[in-house]
């Protein structure tokens, strides 16, 4: 029986194709959204891995998880390096970790730090070493790979944190490449990372003096002539769990200073975008169902003009079951193709789209990844197909096979 | 030397292959189909003939048990066909009989193979390609094996057809107004190949039909008048 519904659909392959199409295109649109969402939010988890609060200038406190954890903003403003050993100070603090943001080198930012940064995020040297020395850099998987970077090779950074070419060079102060990370999976595969006094010395910054204040000098005095470095932002893994209650509250109330929480801002953005992602959602869903009634409709049509077929099958030994059973492959098949093309589409238009869009290639769109989600959906897909089906089905059966065949005849 | 008995699927049947007894079909309180006591033995060409209204399709529908007669008894194969339950009738139909309508009623997605493939797989189980090739060269459609129902001419329809009720050898071939539809050359032709498939296969012929040209051809008949 299956091959006769093959046959079926062979006979009227244009309506059979159409159908395949429209079912393919709704799975192809859950799809796309289930990788999209659920690839997005494993990628904030895991570039925000370790990271409890961010410290940084005053403003936005998404603004500044979005450009000191997934470097993907520009940041709020400047803190004084003190907070670095103000927050170290702080009881319950496990690490508190400098980043200086402000340059570029081919659109992947260089970023100063230090060797815990990597560390945080799992990130382990391929070859080579951890910077050290002022104007040593540790590249990233993806910068290597995109810009050709090998070991003891040189480049300058360029003003600017999205199109390093474009912007004002440092030609003055070139870093030296002495090490290239293995792939994490996170930003720091896009990142490249020097020491913080690196960044400063590009910008013509002293780096400060470790002296104490001299006999006689107020601490304002030695304050007056303190070098000016700064950082961008600091980032904080807590401890113990209550300094999660207690530092974002002693950090807010510095004048300069605000704390945000990755977790937080994250939800926030997910809740943001989420809103969009369920408008598109529904329309996937409504289109699935609009599939569904397609394939009812065609079935039905198809079956009203099969009736007589139907009744000489049933007069040629066909059971009631093989005969429902016929018609539910029909659907099923319908439906199993529109399925494999919709996967198949799905994850074609995310390796598409990853391929040709810088900022969905930065977020690590995976279209070889399956998300369990997707059985669901095929699933569905399925039962649309088989109701689709078993309802005209039912209907062929309830007919009197003599009353047919005599209409028939 | 005689050749070998042909053999149907099933045992050899003893005594009539249909029997009817008092056997008569009313609808809305009016007797549609009266035929009585009749019965045809197994391997014989028989007629059934009337003019239209007379009750022919009816009394085909209830040797087939598609429908269930209001009074008296029929014997299919020695089963009493009209009080078995419907799969028991659908089952009894299935291994006993085939049948030809004027309309042919071949599937049309499938080729003419294919067609009787599906008809041997329902009734039989199992699918015996030498048989259906035979068969198909049998009633001189081999080189049109392949073609769908579509692409056939109305006589090469109607040699499907005729091949695939006897592709399942059944005991009894029901063809139900099969020459209605073709001029008299071609009628002729038609009876004359359901004469030699159903001899050939040892099945009993039975043909409904209001076309007095072919009556002469048959040694059996049934004459149903249209009811009072």
């Amino acid at each position: 029986m299956i091959g006769l519904s093959l046959a079926y659909l062979r006979d009227r392959a244009l309506n059979t194709g159409l159908n395949i199409l429209l079912l393919g295109l709704s799975v192809a649109s859950l799809v796309i959204l289930l990788l999209f969402s659920s690839q997005l939010e494993n990628r904030f988890d895991k570039d925000a891995q370790g990271i409890d609060m961010v410290v940084g200038a005053k403003g936005s406190p998404l603004q500044l998880i979005l450009s000191s954890v997934y470097h993907v903003d520009i940041p709020t403003g400047n803190v004084p390096l003190e907070t670095v050993e103000l927050l170290r100070r702080q009881m319950g603090v496990a690490q508190a970790i400098p980043l200086a943001l402000g340059d570029s080198f081919r659109t992947f930012r260089i970023v100063g730090t230090e060797p815990a940064y990597p560390a945080l995020l799992g990130a382990s040297l391929a070859d080579g070493r951890m910077f050290g020395q002022k104007m040593e850099a540790v590249i990233g998987v993806e910068v290597a790979a995109r810009t050709g970077a090998g070991l003891g090779q040189r480049f300058v950074g360029g003003h600017g944190m999205t199109g390093g070419d474009d912007g004002p060079k440092h030609e003055e102060a070139p870093f030296i490449v002495v090490g290239r990370l293995k792939p994490t999976g996170t930003v720091i595969d896009r990142l490249i990372l020097t020491n913080v006094e690196s960044v400063w010395a590009v910008h013509g910054i002293e780096a400060p003096h470790d002296e104490p204040a001299h006999e006689g000098e107020s601490a304002e005095e030695h304050a007056d002539h303190a070098s000016p470095a700064e950082v961008t932002a600091v980032l904080v893994q807590f401890g113990s769990p209550i300094a999660a209650v207690r530092l974002p509250g002693f950090v807010n109330r510095q004048t300069n200073l605000q704390a945000a929480v990755p977790a937080v801002e994250v939800s926030r953005l997910l809740a943001l975008v989420g809103v969009g992602l369920d408008a598109v959602r529904a329309f996937a869903v409504l289109l699935m169902i609009t599939a569904g009634l397609s394939i009812f409709v065609a079935l039905l049509t198809a079956l009203r003009q099969r009736e007589g077929d139907m009744a000489m099958l049933r007069v040629i030994g066909a059971s009631r079951a093989a005969i429902l059973g016929q018609v539910a492959s029909e659907g099923l098949i319908l439906a199993a193709a529109g399925t494999v093309l919709g996967l198949v589409l799905g994850h074609g238009v995310i390796a598409l789209a990853a391929a040709n869009i810088e900022q969905l290639h930065q977020l690590g769109l995976n279209p070889l990844a399956f998300h369990p989600g997707e059985a669901m959906i095929a699933m569905a897909a399925l039962g649309i197909g088989l109701i689709a089906a078993l309802i005209p089905g039912l209907r062929v059966l309830q007919s009197d096979i003599a009353d047919t065949l005599a209409n028939a005849r | 030397m005689p050749s070998p008995e042909p053999q149907t699927h099933l045992n050899k049947v003893e005594g009539p292959l249909v029997e009817t007894r008092g056997l008569s079909h009313w609808r809305d309180g009016r007797c549609v189909m009266q035929i009585g006591d009749w019965q045809l033995q197994p391997r014989a060409h028989a007629l059934l003939l009337g003019p239209s209204g007379s009750g022919k399709t009816t009394f085909i529908n209830i040797v087939t048990g598609l429908l269930t007669p209001s009074q008296g008894a029929i014997f299919v194969a020695g089963e009493p066909m009209s009080i078995l339950p419907p799969a028991g009738r659908d089952g009894l139909r299935r291994r006993t009989t085939g049948l030809v309508f004027q309309t042919l009623r071949l599937i049309p997605a499938l080729s003419v193979t294919a067609n009787l493939a599906l008809a041997q797989q329902l009734a039989l189980g199992q699918v015996d390609r030498a048989a259906i090739a035979a068969m198909i060269d049998r009633v001189g459609l081999s080189h049109r094996a392949a073609a769908r129902p579509r692409q056939l001419s109305q006589g090469e329809g109607q040699r499907a057809a005729i091949a695939r009720a006897l592709i399942t050898r059944p005991h009894l071939v029901v063809a139900d107004e099969p020459t209605s539809a073709l001029d008299d050359a071609n009628a002729a032709r038609m009876i004359d190949l359901m004469f030699e498939v159903a001899d050939a296969t040892g099945a009993t012929l039975l043909v409904a039909t209001h076309d007095g040209r072919i009556a002469h051809r048959f040694g059996n008949r049934l004459n149903l008048e249209a009811p009072q």
